[in-house]
């Protein structure tokens, strides 16, 4: 991202006053923890939900990242590790935005249960780059196993991040930056 | 006859894997550099640079250019009058991708069963083998990895003769625009027309091996894929689908001879990453 545009620097787990800060449409870079998780993972802790058992993370005021990384390969941190098609996870996503979760990192169209929940929880969607999969991976200091090892690629990990780059999409005022963005240069 | 060990369609293939997921076509560099000259939106301008970082580091590290390294999908071209010996040929492809994946660090998206298991494979084979058999004693591979943000975003109808070019254009822009940021844009079309059901999917899927900026050899044709790519650069979906000036990189269009009654179409939709390498043997 070019560094004319203002850039907001915030911590994950995310604050309420953080998330009050964040429009659609702002650059962001993202220091902190976050936990990855994508389709099976999330089918996983839907179901463990359902049964009414204990999660293996507390979703309380963290960011979910939608990433599948390559294999690290010797002397690196992680794989290549961009962001995957979020709407895949919209159908669990409201749910885990009532259990506390505060922000996503995908790409792509969300649902409107999952706009609603953003709003009426307070939560935040950020995009990231598709494709720009090395790029990202630069921003990623270490990474922890925490779950479902047996998923391979769609294991839940935490990692710590400096500064990773992305924009709001979704935010808690149910702004959809979607939408403006593509309005803005239709000439249909 | 010339004969032609199957270890070599192994080693080959391997390489392919890696090459191209670590390496863009450099056609495909040069559009992407283009497209951040003349994008309008300040926001998609931005995005096309980190883009063009991204490939630069991936090609110095040899990297994974994504974590989505695809299904591997192969089209083959074997020649008449090769003969194969030391094994199965498809057992050699998938004993490729098995070692490309492997060895090359990249991911495994690969699951059996699709409905109630959905047990990764662990090496991503199999392959999607594609085979045609032309005149000559050589083999021509084209490896393509096709991730699935832009795969789950491709269509397919029927349409009727009545429906005319007019028909075709509707149903690609309608899918570009529909598919949004969802197949990472600035994306290339690829476009199968004609044929029954399933040759206009693989048609469009062929579409897509084409080097960006080849058009097809029909007039008619190189001139639709020209009406269309202006027509989805309207939509203003633009880089990652954020608005912008650049949806598409490119339109392909295969066709092949129809029945009275129909006109299929399929569209394939490829990410910015149209991954391909090729070799021959």
């Amino acid at each position: 991202m070019s560094e004319q545009a203002t850039i907001k620097y915030i911590q994950a787990p995310l604050t309420a006053e953080t998330i009050k800060d964040l429009h659609a449409g702002d650059v962001v870079r993202i220091s902190g923890y976050i936990y990855t998780a994508r389709d099976a993972a999330h089918k996983r802790l839907y179901e463990a939900l359902g049964r009414g058992e204990k999660l293996p993370l507390d979703l309380k005021d963290n960011v979910i990242y939608y990433v599948g990384p390559t294999p690290a390969k010797p002397g690196e941190v992680v794989g290549s590790a961009g962001p995957t098609t979020s709407g895949r996870m919209d159908k669990y996503t409201p749910t885990m935005i009532e259990q506390g979760m505060r922000g996503m990192i995908g790409k792509g169209l969300r649902s409107q249960e999952v706009i609603d929940a953003c709003k009426k929880h307070g939560a935040v969607y950020f995009v990231a780059v598709g494709g720009a999969a090395a790029v990202i991976a630069q921003s990623i200091q270490s990474e922890t196993m925490i779950a479902y090892e047996d998923l391979g690629p769609e294991a839940i990990r935490r990692y710590e991040v400096k500064d990773f780059p992305a924009i709001v999409c979704i935010d808690a005022e149910g702004n959809d930056f979607y939408k403006v963005g593509i309005a803005k240069y239709s000439k249909e | 006859m010339r004969d032609i060990n199957v270890s070599e369609v192994t080693s080959t293939i391997a390489k392919l894997c890696m090459d191209s997921c670590y390496y863009l076509p450099e056609a495909v560099k040069a559009k992407i550099r283009a497209a951040a000259e003349t994008e309008e939106s300040p926001l998609g301008k931005e995005i096309l640079n980190t883009l063009i970082e991204n490939f630069e580091l991936s090609q110095k590290k040899a990297v994974p250019l994504c974590q989505d390294t695809g299904l591997t999908v192969v089209f083959l071209e074997i020649g008449q009058e090769v003969h194969f010996v030391g094994g199965d040929l498809y057992e050699a492809i998938h004993a490729g991708v098995s070692k490309g994946y492997v060895d090359g660090y990249l991911r495994k998206s690969s699951v059996g069963d699709p409905v109630f298991d959905r047990k990764n494979s662990g090496d991503n084979t199999p392959a999607i083998i594609h085979t045609k058999i032309v005149p000559g004693d050589k083999v021509k591979m084209v490896v393509c990895p096709k991730g699935c943000g832009s795969e789950n975003m491709g269509a397919l109808k029927m349409l009727k003769p009545a429906d005319g070019v007019e028909g075709i254009k509707k149903f690609v822009v309608d899918t570009v625009r529909a598919a949004g940021p969802n197949p990472c844009p600035p994306i290339t079309v690829g476009v199968g027309i004609g044929g029954n059901m399933e040759q206009a999917a693989i048609l469009a899927k062929y579409a897509l091996t084409r080097q960006l900026g080849e058009h097809n050899a029909d007039p008619r044709y190189a001139a639709l894929e020209d009406e269309l790519l202006e027509l989805v650069n309207k939509t203003g979906v633009g880089p990652s689908g954020l608005g912008g000036s650049t949806t598409a990189l490119g339109v392909n269009i295969e066709f092949t001879h129809t029945h009275i009654g129909g006109m299929p179409c399929a569209v394939n939709l490829n990410c910015h990453q149209a991954r391909r390498a090729e070799a021959e043997i």
